[in-house]
């Protein structure tokens, strides 16, 4: 379909550099499988973007309850995109709980796209409406387009030979259709999936299809519409991208870690939100020698993979919350065995079951310090979706070329959000080269290599360099078990010792901006993107700051001492109460400032931008 | 290849053993040693893994691969060794603390998973390491540390719990019979897929004559039975009682009299059904009826490990082996230019 056969010919066409919109119904409703299926095109055609899914912790809500509310939320653009957008452009409600959740977050004289056949006076109530918002005038300060959606998708579905029931649930594609129009998306990409999607079930084929269509020709006819947006190609980096999520980030980063190291990925795992992803992607790799272990709980998850490890696999363990908690004590077996270990912790609101869908950054105090004795690990965070994959590759670098454990951290943001990836060429991934001890010499478990400090790990089946491990402290060198008061003290240093001087093998981050002035800003992890979005503001409006942002916590980078006292303010944004607050200020001796939200939701990029202001004010 | 040949030498490790004196946990050492060296297993493919108590300070004193692990959870990291590599001979070692209480909930899923892993349980009834207190096999009011007035717990019989939870070879023995223990030990080890074997170990420190009756050379024919496989169940100081069924219940009688003509039965270890091998574990609760020794269940079953490995190579089979490429382009892809 040309581009002119798509707009019609008597309506305007606007061009836009960014939108953001926001798809919100009932959990029955298919918003998410709508996001992704508008997600898909909008990377086919060039925009650049990401997304955020935003689904109840309950299954099967009960319906038109505003808990029961799922959104997904896309922001694109003709230029770059860092999150998932602030407030949405345009909302697509298919039902008043729906308006009710979002509408507080919706942009002023925003779009709003309702589907009126679900304004009844029941779902006006479970949604807590007393009287009809589409009648009283609590959305007068939008645009409103009212559609009767559900109505108009049976019409298009009449000669279908399918039950009402099943007509109805093709109404998501309806609605997708008139976004198509007027964000002039092409359809092809969706027919193509709802093809392979519906294989060998013609019927549905059709109707989702015909909906999809209908929805499209609707808008593009009806008089409501009266104008549709453009936005052109995105200049992103040539290549092949696809789209990913946190999830299938870490899974890739993984298998890839595995391979390059010539090791067997093995996963214990017990399934918990957000992380359960990793554990359903993994364990479709079996031919990339993948093995994956549904453990009977979380401690069985991480001794499994601790197990594995000292058989000489790519141990790795993922969980999230409360899971965290129950890994610790084989965390601590991890340190002392000095055996290599991947912890990856999807991070989502707590304290105990907390927010299970929500997200959060407020488990770094307890990846430091959450466990008995001195127990050092080192922490890497992700940045994003698609810095999940490196990450993941580089705590397992560093997990077997250093002998630990290594925590990774990302969030419920990052995990189930997407953005394009640029798919790395697998040649040009570096291998992962494991020092082995030799076998004409006397075996000693715990002899260090002296520039990392690691040990040599023997694995089992190696003849002659048959040796026992364990929780109790090892002597030094030889690895028996000494209750030595001297020796102790001397291994819990070379144990702080090992983890601190990691900063030595890995890249320092980037600062951007100058290495001295009025304002630093420091941070870790998902809060990467919005404070991108921030900065990029702040430069357009000629305004000095600079900017860090951690990739490992522990050890934390060389280079930060060269710069984090030469400012006047720094400003550390956290989705917590300011974890890395504290760590920086007890390793720098340096007073910090907090921009802190907990409402398990990203940060967002205007309130960042006040904050700043205000800070930027008093410091004139 | 040259047939191995190793000894009890062989597996020896130079840490100095640090059990008490006395301690039943030498014994069970001792015919492990023996057994090892008969398995025709080269010595790098042992892997012993243990938890914490007493019982679990074996791996650092045989000269195999080990890990003295963390309190109960030696199940989960056998199973990670076995599944990583699956040509290892992994073993746990535990104890009715470790395995039964902080552990009991990874034990029962080992034995429903069957994975190939050896596992013996020394119980001695009691808490040695952490200077007795009550243990989930101790006798309900006994008088320890934490229960000055008597315990209130009824105790596990960690045979039963071993064949309830599904587990393919399930056996008992004792460390003051070193010649059934060594027998037993092999059998186990012999065994594809998950093993269990309960050995009652005196603590004579703490709990001191828990198994005297089952010890003491005049008292033992008296209690001991010593199940074999197509034998009937015969016992006692000349060998004269033998273990019958009524329909109901089991009853003792003079093997050569059976005046009410009980039926007699005859060991199956390969599966006499989970009712008989339910009620013969139960027997040494009761005071009355003899304690049995020896295999309650030794039967074959898919193991996890080689089911998982069936996956893999079924799964490469279909895919081809993966590569990179493959899988990062595996969804929608497209260019920019």
């Amino acid at each position: 379909m040309s581009e002119k056969e798509v707009q019609g010919t008597e309506k305007e066409v606007q061009e836009l550099e960014r939108v953001t919109i926001c798809f919100a119904g009932d959990s029955g409703d298919g918003m998410q499988l709508t996001g992704s299926q508008f997600t898909n095109t909008t990377a086919g055609i060039g925009n650049d973007l990401n997304t955020l899914p935003d689904y109840p912790a309950e299954i099967r809500a009960p319906v038109g309850t505003l808990f029961g509310v799922s959104g997904f939320q896309i922001q694109f653009s003709s230029s770059d995109v860092h999150t998932p957008g602030d407030s949405p452009d345009v909302l697509v409600a298919m039902n008043p709980a729906a308006l009710k959740v979002n509408l507080p977050n919706l942009k002023d004289n925003g779009i709003i796209i309702i589907n009126t056949d679900s304004f009844q006076s029941r779902n006006l109530t479970l949604a807590g409406y007393e009287s009809n918002p589409l009648e009283d005038g609590t959305l007068s300060a939008y645009q409103i387009f009212p559609v009767n959606i559900t109505g108009l998708t049976r019409e298009a579905l009449s000669d279908l030979d399918l039950n009402m029931k099943i007509k109805d649930r093709c109404k998501n594609f309806f609605a997708l259709g008139m976004t198509y129009w007027m964000y002039s998306r092409p359809m092809d990409m969706t027919e193509n999936w709802i093809k392979s999607k519906f294989k060998g079930k013609d019927d549905l084929i059709e109707a989702n299809t015909k909906a999809l269509k209908a929805g499209f020709s609707y808008a593009l006819s009806t008089e409501i519409f009266t104008t549709s947006f453009r936005i052109p190609k995105a200049a992103k980096k040539p290549g092949l991208y696809r789209n990913i999520t946190g999830n299938e980030g870490i899974a890739f980063g993984l298998i890839t870690a595995a391979k390059k190291s010539g090791r067997e990925l093995f996963l214990g795992s017990y399934p918990i939100t957000p992380a359960s992803d990793i554990l359903h992607e993994l364990s479709k790799h079996k031919n990339y020698d993948v093995k994956t272990f549904q453990a009977e709980d979380e401690i069985a998850g991480i001794g499994a993979a601790l197990g594995a490890a000292y058989a000489g696999a790519l141990g790795v363990t993922t969980t999230s919350g409360p899971g965290i908690a129950l890994k610790s004590e084989f965390m601590g077996l991890a340190v002392m065995t000095e055996l290599p270990l991947v912890i990856v912790n999807i991070q989502r609101g707590g304290p105990s079951t907390g927010l299970p869908t929500k997200t959060e950054q407020s488990d770094l105090l307890q990846a430091f310090y959450g466990r008995n004795g001195e127990s050092p690990i080192p922490i890497i965070a992700a940045a994003g979706p698609a810095d999940c994959f490196h990450a993941a590759f580089e705590a397992a670098r560093i997990a077997l070329q250093c002998t630990t454990p290594v925590i990774l951290l990302s969030d419920g943001y990052i995990a189930n959000g997407t953005e394009p990836w640029l798919i790395p060429d697998p040649d040009k991934i570096p291998e992962i080269k494991i020092k082995q001890p030799a076998l004409d010499e006397k075996y000693l478990p715990y002899k260090r290599d002296p520039e990392r400090l690691s040990r040599l790990h023997a694995l089992p089946g190696t003849p002659g360099l048959e040796h026992r491990i364990g929780g109790l402290e090892k002597e030094d060198v030889t690895g028996n078990v000494s209750y030595n008061a001297d020796n102790h003290d001397k291994m819990v240093r070379i144990r702080a010792d090992k983890v601190g001087r990691i900063n030595r093998f890995v890249e320092n981050p980037e600062l951007v901006g100058k290495d001295h002035g009025d304002l630093l800003i420091l941070s870790w992890g998902s809060t990467y993107g919005p404070i991108l979005a921030a900065v990029k503001d702040l430069q357009k409006k000629g305004k000095e700051v600079s900017w860090c942002h951690l990739r490992w916590l522990n050890p934390l980078p060389i280079n930060l001492d060269r710069f984090i006292y030469n400012f006047k303010t720094v400003l550390i944004p956290e989705i917590n109460l300011g974890q890395l607050s504290k760590i920086i200020r007890a390793e720098y001796l340096i007073d910090t400032v907090g921009f802190n939200r907990v409402r398990g939701l990203p940060l967002k990029t205007n309130e960042l931008l006040a904050e700043i202001d205000v800070i930027l004010k008093g410091l004139e | 290849m040259e047939p191995i040949q190793l000894t009890k030498d062989d597996f020896t490790s130079n840490q100095e053993t640090r059990w008490c004196p006395g301690c039943g946990d030498y014994s069970i050492l001792a015919q492990m040693k023996k057994v090892l060296p008969t398995l025709g297993i080269p010595r790098e493919n042992f892997v012993f893994v243990s938890g914490i108590g007493c019982s679990s300070r074996f791996p650092y004193y045989l000269e195999t691969y080990g890990i003295h692990g963390i309190h109960g959870r030696a199940p989960v990291i056998a199973s990670g060794v076995k599944l990583a590599n699956p040509n290892l001979k992994v073993f746990v070692i535990t104890g009715d603390g470790d395995g039964l209480s902080i552990g009991g909930n990874h034990l029962i899923h080992l034995f429903r998973r069957n994975i190939d892993i050896t596992i013996v349980l020394f119980n001695n009834q009691i808490y040695g390491l952490t200077k007795g207190q009550y243990s989930p096999t101790s006798e309900k009011g006994k008088i320890t540390k934490s229960s000055p007035y008597g315990s209130l717990e009824s105790p596990f019989n960690p045979v039963q719990m071993a064949l309830a939870s599904g587990a393919s070879f399930v056996a008992r023995s004792i460390d003051r019979d070193p010649k059934h223990l060594e027998d037993t030990l092999a059998r186990a080890a012999k065994h594809k897929g998950t093993a269990f074997v309960e050995v009652y170990q005196n603590c004579n420190i703490f709990n001191d004559g828990a198994f005297l009756s089952l010890t003491e050379p005049k008292e033992k024919k008296k209690h001991l039975l010593k199940m074999e496989h197509g034998k009937p169940f015969i016992y006692g100081e000349n060998d004269e009682l033998m273990l019958t069924w009524t329909g109901k219940n089991f009853k003792v009688v003079n093997k050569d009299l059976n005046e009410n003509g009980h039926e007699i039965l005859t060991h199956d270890e390969n599966g006499s059904g989970p009712a008989m091998e339910f009620m013969l574990a139960s027997l040494s609760l009761d005071a009355q009826l003899p304690t049995p020794i020896g295999i309650f269940r030794a039967v074959e079953r898919d193991t996890y490990d080689d089911m998982m490995a069936a996956q893999m190579n079924a799964t490469k089979k279909k895919k081809g082996e993966g590569d990179l490429k493959t899988l990062f382009t595996g969804g929608y892809t497209w260019t920019n230019d």
